[in-house]
Order: C-alpha cells, then structure tokens, then sequence
C-alpha cells in the first residue's frame, strides 16, 4: 500500500514540528526517515500512524483519505521505540493481543491465533519464548516480539519508531540486517525512523532527509550520499570538509586556489562554501594544478586500511580532514608539519544566504 | 607494578570499612530515636486502648460493641466507606487519567485542586457544607422545597467524606501513571484495541496495585474522619452518628471502657488497613524489581 502526505503541518504550542510537508511513499518499499532531534521525524512517523493529528493537510493510503480515521482502524502496525510491550502478559499473550481484541465476527478461533503467533514467533526467531514476560527478554528479543506483534493482525503498512535505537551496537547491526532481510520477505511497505545515517544508508531503499520540520531531501541512498541537495543533508550524512571562498562566474576562490563551482555560471562575486566529503580530497606533495590548495599536516591517525589526516589551510587556517588509503598514505609518507597540497576530486558549492550553519 | 596495586586496595577497602563503621554508630542511634519516638506516640498508646477496653472484662467489651447505638455507628460508618470508596476511586481514576494522558489548559490548576483537602481543615470543609445545605443556606430553601435533607443526615456525612478523600486515589495513581507513559496505550490502539479494551486489558493491569493502594488509604480515612463529619453529622445516636462520633461521645459521658471498646474496634480495622497496605507495598516492590 502507498501512503501519500499532503500539505502537513503540525504544531506542538509554539513549536512548529512539521511543516508544510508533501512525500509519496510508494507500494512495498523501506524507507527511512532520517533527521537530527526535533526534526519533525517521528511526529510524522505519529500523524501517519494516527498517534498525533495533523493541524493542516492529508493523509493518503492508496488513494484513500484517511486523515480523519482512528488509529485503530488504518490497519498500520506500529513498533514503538521503547517496544511498549504489555508488562503483565506474556509473549504470547502479547502477540495475540491485536487478534483477540478485535470484533466477535472477525476474531480468529483460538487455535487459530495459536497457530498464527506461533508462525510469528518462528519468523522471529523466538519459538521457545511464549511463556516469558517481556522482562525475562534481552533489548533485542523484545524488539523482535514488538515487530511480531505489530505484524499479527497483517498491517498494510509498517511503522517503526527508532526501532534500533535502544540497542548496543552490535544487536543493531545485526537486527537491522535482519529487519531487512524480513522486509525482503514479507514486502509490507514500512517506515522507519532513525537519526543514525549509517542505519538509513544500510537499511532503506529510500531516504527521506528532514530538518526543522521540512524534507530537505528525498531519494535512494546513493542519491542521497553522494548528490546531497542542501549544505544540510551534506553535513547530515557523512563527514564534510568547508572550503569559504568568493564565487565568481564559475570558479570558486579560495585563498590563491580556484575550484571549479558547477551551476554557478551566472554567479558575480558572491561569498560562497564549497562543500567536499573526505574521501574526494586528495593530497599531493607539489602543486600540478589551479586547484590545489596548501595546507600544513597537523595529524593522522589510521582505522583498519583507512587513514585519517587533518590538515591546516596555509590561507585560512581552517582545518580539513581527508580519507585515504593506508597504500596511498605509505607512498606519499607525511610526516607532521609538512606542507602538502590538498585538491578536492569533487566539490559542490553552495551559496550561504539560502541556509544558516 | 602489582603489589602496589594491592597495596592500594587495600588501603581503599580499610578506608571504607572505617567510614562504614563510623556510619554504623549514626545508624543505631538514629533507628533508637525512631523506635523511642514511635513507642512513645504510637505503640504505647496503641497498647493502652486495648487495656482500658479490656479493664472491665470481656463481657463489658463484648456489651459495649454490640449494643444497638454501637452497632448502627458501625454499620453507617461502613456504608459510608462502601458509598465513598467507589466514588472516588472512579473520579481518581478519571483525573489521573486526564493529568497524565492528556496534554490540556489548566493542568496544573486542576493538579492543585486535587490537593486541596489535604490543605483545608476538615472542620471547616464540614462548615462549608453547613453553609451550603443546610436550611438556613444557600441552597437550603430549594432543598427544603423538595424535602431534601442533608445537613444532619447520612448524605451530608458522605459529602463530607467525599471531599476529605477526594485526593487520595489521584494522588497515588499519578506518578505510577506518568512513570507509565502512555506507549502502552497507543500499541493496544494500533493493534485495533477500542477504548474499554485498552482500559481493561493495559491500562488497568498496569495501575492495580496504585489504585488499590490509594483505595485503601482513602478507606481508611473515610473510616476514620472525624473533624468534617462531626460538623455535618448533628450526632443523633443510632442514626447519623458514626464510629469516632460514637467514640467521642461515650468517652463525654465517662463510659471509659466501652469507648475504648469502639475505639479498638477502629484500631483493629487501622491495624489490618496497615497490613494490607504493607503487602500490597511489597507486591508493588517485588514487580517493580522485576522491571522492564
């Protein structure tokens, strides 16, 4: 099923959470929900669920406007952030909840819902686990009990709360894989939300990218990381070095450098950044070219095959850091203090007064 | 490198048996003063109740509590209770409810309100019903227009009650349900759970022992209320005078023993509320253990 979100905006008092926003999630995808804190995310994840309303705008499920419907009748699972497993029921009893609450007419024979929570439980990988409360379960079981029970009363659509969040880092990596891994099964469209990109860019078949309640950008993970489309999703999703310099027809300043601005070709002496991910920095030992900018090493250090170099610009003094290979670091061989010449292989720049930083 | 460890250790773990010694001193003199003060406000008195009741004999105990004025006290005390009980613990419910579930204007004001008969005397609280209903009052020629008595009368006593109780089945269930949070609620809702459902299913569950121990409280006081009930109640024996009231008044008329007999009867009731209260505290601590 395809949600689409029309105009919302939403407000808490003064605080505007969401505003004016517009996205069309399509049939069967996994999307990411991807902001910093206060960015609106949940709140959106909350208003499509039915947990929050909208002030303004639509909800939309294949084409039918559900704005106004009650939680419990969009057919959404929702997993919560903390799980919200019912404390005083067991596994079972909690995964069953959703089909015993429901309507005489349309309620499963109890052998039924034993049959269908026990087929959960399976895909969850939590078959000798019925007779336990959610105490007696580690972080990670608990989240695979709440998806399970979000998933017994067979949602349209999936919601997830920072499903990972509570985790330590290696149930993460592992229940993420999974998660996905289950999507790829089930194909129940789902949402998640997260503010750790490197879960959206593991995860999600798409990315949606939200800052102070607006979408700042919307694509696949690729899109995303390597086209950001503002200065915000750029520094968001992964490491950036800033290059501040004046913009004059084409060509980026800085310091006694110039870089090459694409569609900037109008633009008449303007104070512009450019924007470079550290592994698009080269080094070199002797100036080949315009856009080689000086800069002295200040330090290094290596992870696994990669090495990390900050540097200070000769210009500015601002510091840069730039990722490369152990090979390449062993072949330059810098030692600290020395003067090199740093050239970004890519840059994109953005012109300041459309955004604060 | 490592004998000095120990060495280090050790020094740190004298250090600390030496301060816990030191604290251990504080501890006893501190539990003596606890139990020396409670002995002298609680217990001793506690004791002397059963022994003044007792003094006479048994049978002038056993006369005493099952003498007609006695036993209809007893009986309109225990009404009240059933009568308050249930109403407050419904209102409690309600307004933790809409406290702690709800975000709205003038949620403090109404957290206020809730506290307030613990702020106002009882005796004037009953004053104020006085003022309200009785014929002379403000409502009063309306109320004598449709015979409507309640000043003197078992419904003025259960208002009064009321009031004095109103705070404690909210007080208890706030914080146990804004520790809750409402996540829970909202899953049972997603998962297709209507509102009774969520209540009786989650909700519920999850405030039980809160709510019974903010009942028990509340029993306990309407049992025990003495100040605002003795204002509204006019004392008419064998039919608006309750346990204390009755207690008061035979001690008045120097029948020594068979007030402490009443009185004994209240303390045995105080004494098992306590127990109950106790068990369910310990219950609550037990689950609590268990966490989530």
């Amino acid at each position: 099923m395809s949600i689409q979100i029309e105009n919302v905006s939403k407000k808490f008092g003064t605080f505007q959470a969401l505003n004016n926003i517009n996205l069309e999630i399509p049939d069967g995808q996994l999307v990411a929900l991807l902001g910093p804190s206060g960015s609106g995310k949940t709140t959106l994840l909350r208003v499509i669920a039915g947990l929050e309303t909208a002030d303004e705008g639509a909800i939309l499920f294949d084409g039918d406007d559900l704005t106004d419907a009650h939680v419990s009748n969009r057919e959404v699972g929702f997993v919560f952030q903390h799980y919200a497993l019912f404390k005083h029921m067991t596994v079972f009893e909690n995964m069953a909840f959703g089909l015993k609450v429901r309507k005489k007419r349309n309620r499963p024979s109890p052998s039924a819902i034993k049959e269908k929570v026990y087929e959960l439980l399976q895909l969850v990988k939590l078959e000798g686990y019925a007779g336990r409360f959610p105490s007696q379960l580690s972080g990670g079981q608990r989240q695979r009990v709440a998806l399970a029970r979000a998933l017994a009363v067979e949602p349209k659509i999936l919601l997830l709360d920072e499903p990972f969040g509570a985790l330590d880092a290696k149930v993460r990596k592992e229940l993420r894989r999974w998660l996905r891994k289950l999507h790829d099964e089930v194909h129940i469209t789902s949402v998640f939300v997260t503010h750790d990109q490197e879960e959206a860019l593991d995860v999600a078949d798409q990315i949606v990218v939200m800052n102070e309640g607006k979408i700042e950008q919307q694509g696949t993970p690729d899109e995303v990381y390597d086209h950001p489309a503002s200065p915000f999703v750029y520094d968001f999703l992964g490491n950036v070095n800033l290059f501040r310099g004046r913009l004059n027809h084409g060509k980026l300043s800085v310091g006694s450098a110039k870089l090459e601005a694409i569609g900037h070709q109008d633009a008449a002496d303007l104070d512009a950044v450019g924007y470079v991910r550290p592994h698009q920095l080269a080094i070199e030992r002797v100036k080949q070219s315009e856009d080689a900018i000086p800069a002295i090493v200040t330090f290094s250090h290596s992870v696994g095959p990669v090495v990390y170099i900050e540097m200070k610009l000769q210009d500015s003094n601002e510091f840069v850091e730039a990722e490369i290979s152990k090979e390449e670091f062993n072949r330059l061989a810098l030692t600290k203090g020395e003067l090199v010449y740093v050239r970004p292989k890519e840059v994109k720049v953005f012109i300041p007064e459309d955004f604060v930083i | 490198m490592e004998p000095q460890i120990s060495e280090t250790i050790k020094q740190i773990t004298t250090r600390k048996r030496k301060s816990s010694k030191e604290s251990k001193w504080v501890k006893v003199v501190l539990i003596f003063i606890a139990i020396l003060y409670l002995s002298l406000l609680l217990f001793i008195p506690l004791a002397a109740i059963f022994v003044k009741a007792f003094e006479k004999g048994f049978d002038v105990y056993l006369a005493a509590i099952t003498e007609s004025d006695a036993l209809s006290a007893i009986r309109l005390t225990l009404l009240v209770a059933v009568i308050v009980v249930p109403l407050n613990t419904l209102f409690g419910v309600a307004a933790a409810w809409a406290v702690t579930k709800f975000r709205f204007r003038g949620k403090q004001i109404l957290l206020s309100l809730l506290e307030l008969p613990f702020a106002v005397s009882p005796v004037i609280a009953g004053l104020v019903f006085v003022l309200l209903f009785s014929p002379r009052g403000v409502l009063g020629p309306w109320l004598v227009d449709y015979g409507i008595k309640i000043i003197f009368s078992v419904p003025g006593i259960i208002i009064a009650t009321i009031f004095v109780t109103v705070p404690f089945v909210a007080r208890e269930l706030i914080p146990v349900m804004q520790a809750q949070g409402t996540s829970e609620e909202e899953a049972a809702v997603s998962l297709g759970a209507n509102g009774w459902q969520m209540f009786w299913r989650v909700t519920l569950p999850n405030i039980k022992w809160g709510l019974l121990y903010g009942m028990i409280l509340c029993n306990a006081r309407a049992i025990g209320e003495f100040g605002a009930v003795s204002v509204v109640s006019g004392r008419i024996r064998g039919l608006t005078n309750t346990m204390p009231l009755h207690v008061e008044i035979l001690y008045n008329e120097y029948q020594f023993s068979a007030s402490f007999a009443v009185a004994s009867l209240m303390s045995i009731m105080a004494i098992i509320t306590l127990i109950i209260k106790s068990m369910i505290e310990w219950k609550t601590n037990k689950q609590e253990g268990k966490g989530v």
